[in-house]
């Protein structure tokens, strides 16, 4: 019962953590997204390039987040710059990879034609190749989103703000009802999320 | 039209050249046909000539310019280009598939429309069905029309097709063949033309390059390749049945008899039988007002027949029937297919263009003689 009148009582704070979740989120994944489809791009015409780039992307992926966010705290100092920069370094292994895997997996008979009719570069890179791998990086931008609402959690902890705010504030006043709060917020943030960018992949894949 | 001038190509971390110092033209107007077996250097020789590949040695010329002068880009857009995979864009409509290259050259958008449909027409598309199709909704037969539409679409003077009738099954194929055929009669484009099928390349060159290991083994008409192979691996390459390949190069409009006697439905057997007797034929051609064929009588159930009856009542329905562009090979396995001693050719309108009996055929051969 105390649940649902925390809810109730609390509906409006509830709603602002919600929406600075929502919006670290959003910036973060936006410039991921700039920055690996980029990435994700760039080592399509270096291949040399590719190995060590999702070495690396890998790499961060295995840093446990509130690791990152210490590591990163000396350089974007507490608040949400940290907050967002550990978000973008989450998101950047599944945009890059399958920003590479959709335009490496591009059938090399449309690449060649297109190469024949005398189409320019920038041009086949514009009309071709990002639109047909595109249901592939929505894919990997999907996996990106779900997974950092998650740890937009945690960067609550050093002042980012968020939905984390409850969890941090229920577990350090031992109060199991806020850290509820906060979960089961979280949690209904990705899995919306999840379905909105599910729905625009249906739509690109036709 | 197109010229290669002891044109070499090594590729990185290869010894053995893929190309070795060829030269040879393409007349204006002309399909040579690259031919030989996989890994000949046929296909590296092609791409060469719009610089998808950089020769190593040598130069190429087309319409008498240096290639490796001309910005690559621009020599593509005016060199068709179809390859066996088509290659089909599968984001956009079948129109913005044609489109691209007078899109990259940057013609106005109602000029582009109108020459997709003029194209769509062209290669026996309805524009009002296919326009805004995608290519997966197509058969691979259509797909590959529309692959050698957009190839066409900006209306280059060269085109350069690399198996392009490589992906359909072989039924397909052939229909594909003869239409573009007829219509390079209309275009009249300078084409270079890449197959491992030696029977494609008889049937779509005027001329045939045979190349083994980089080298050319022959260059010559698709006649002189049969009738004088210029050495064993020639003969290995269009194989044993060089005589029966020979009548792939007749069309049989060409040679069908004109002057038999056609007669009408109502025609009377007495009447048809006086026909019938100047000429050694063993059918008769029942044809309508219209001159188009609608059976036919044969010879021996009219001589056997009295009275008054007309010619439609022993009247058989057309079976065994060519089309004018058909070769020679193909009325041959259309009369041993139908088990008939004759094949009657019509024209595209449907109308009696005449008949080759099997006798006939083995006149033309001898005629024709290796």
């Amino acid at each position: 019962m105390s649940f649902w009148f925390l809810v109730v009582s609390r509906w409006q704070s509830i709603l602002e953590s919600t929406w600075e979740h929502i919006l670290i989120v959003a910036v973060a994944v936006c410039v991921a997204v700039v920055l690996g489809v980029g990435l994700g791009v760039m080592i399509t015409y270096w291949r040399s390039l590719a190995g060590p780039v999702l070495y690396f992307c890998q790499v961060v992926m295995t840093i446990p987040s509130l690791a990152m966010l210490g590591l990163l705290l000396p350089v974007f100092g507490i608040g949400y710059k940290t907050g967002v920069a550990t978000l973008i370094l989450y998101s950047l292994l599944p945009i890059v990879r399958n920003t590479y895997a959709g335009i490496e997996g591009i059938e090399p008979a449309i690449i060649e034609a297109a190469k024949g009719m005398g189409m320019r570069e920038i041009t086949i890179l514009r009309r071709i190749k990002l639109p047909l791998a595109w249901p592939v990086i929505l894919a990997g931008i999907r996996t990106a989103v779900v997974m950092i609402v998650g740890i937009a959690a945690i960067a609550s902890y050093i002042g980012a703000g968020g939905l984390g705010e409850f969890i941090f504030r229920g577990i350090s006043q031992w109060n199991l009802q806020l850290v509820l709060v906060g979960a089961v917020c979280v949690s209904i943030l990705a899995v919306l999320a999840d379905g909105l960018l599910k729905r625009v992949e249906g739509r690109t894949r036709r | 039209m197109i010229k290669l001038e002891g044109v070499t190509k090594i590729f990185p971390r290869q010894k053995v050249p893929a190309v070795k110092n060829l030269s040879m033209e393409v007349a204006e107007g002309e399909i040579c046909v690259l031919v030989g077996p996989s890994g000949c250097g046929k296909t590296t020789t092609m791409k060469m000539i719009n610089r998808l590949i950089e020769p190593t040695e040598g130069k190429i010329y087309v319409n008498g310019r240096d290639v490796a002068e001309v910005d690559p880009i621009k020599l593509r857009q005016n060199i068709g280009y179809v390859i066996q995979e088509i290659g089909l864009f599968p984001h956009m409509t079948i129109a913005e598939n044609i489109a691209t290259v007078p899109r990259e050259k940057g013609w106005p958008e109602d000029k582009i429309q109108e020459r997709v449909d003029v194209l769509l027409e062209l290669v026996g598309l309805d524009p009002e069905v296919y326009r805004n199709r995608k290519p997966a909704d197509l058969s691979g037969g259509q797909r590959q029309r529309v692959g050698v539409a957009r190839a066409l679409a900006a209306d280059p003077p060269i085109l350069l097709m690399d198996e392009p009738f490589g992906a359909v099954d072989p039924i397909t194929r052939a229909h594909l063949q003869n239409e573009f055929l007829s219509l390079q009669k209309k275009m009249k484009k300078t084409i270079m033309f890449v197959t491992h099928d030696i029977d494609e390349a008889i049937k779509m060159g005027d001329k045939i390059a045979v190349m083994r290991a980089g080298e050319l083994v022959q260059y010559d008409t698709p006649d002189r390749i049969l009738s004088a192979p210029a050495d064993d691996f020639v003969v290995a390459l269009v194989g044993h049945n060089r005589a029966l390949k020979r009548l792939n190069l007749v069309k049989a409009g060409d040679v069908a008899r004109k002057d038999v006697p056609v007669a009408k439905g109502t025609c009377s057997l007495e009447e048809a039988k006086k026909l019938l007797q100047a000429d050694n034929l063993p059918v008769i051609v029942i044809v309508d007002g219209l001159n188009r064929p609608r059976g036919v009588a044969y010879k021996e159930e009219l001589l056997r027949r009295n009275g008054q009856a007309h010619l439609q009542e022993i009247m058989t329905p057309l079976e065994s029937v060519a089309d004018e562009d058909a070769t020679l090979y193909d009325a041959l396995s259309t009369m041993l297919n139908y088990g008939e001693r004759y094949v009657v050719v019509m024209n595209h309108n449907k109308e009696f263009q005449g008949i080759i009996t099997f006798g006939y055929l083995l006149e033309l051969m001898k005629e024709n003689g290796s």
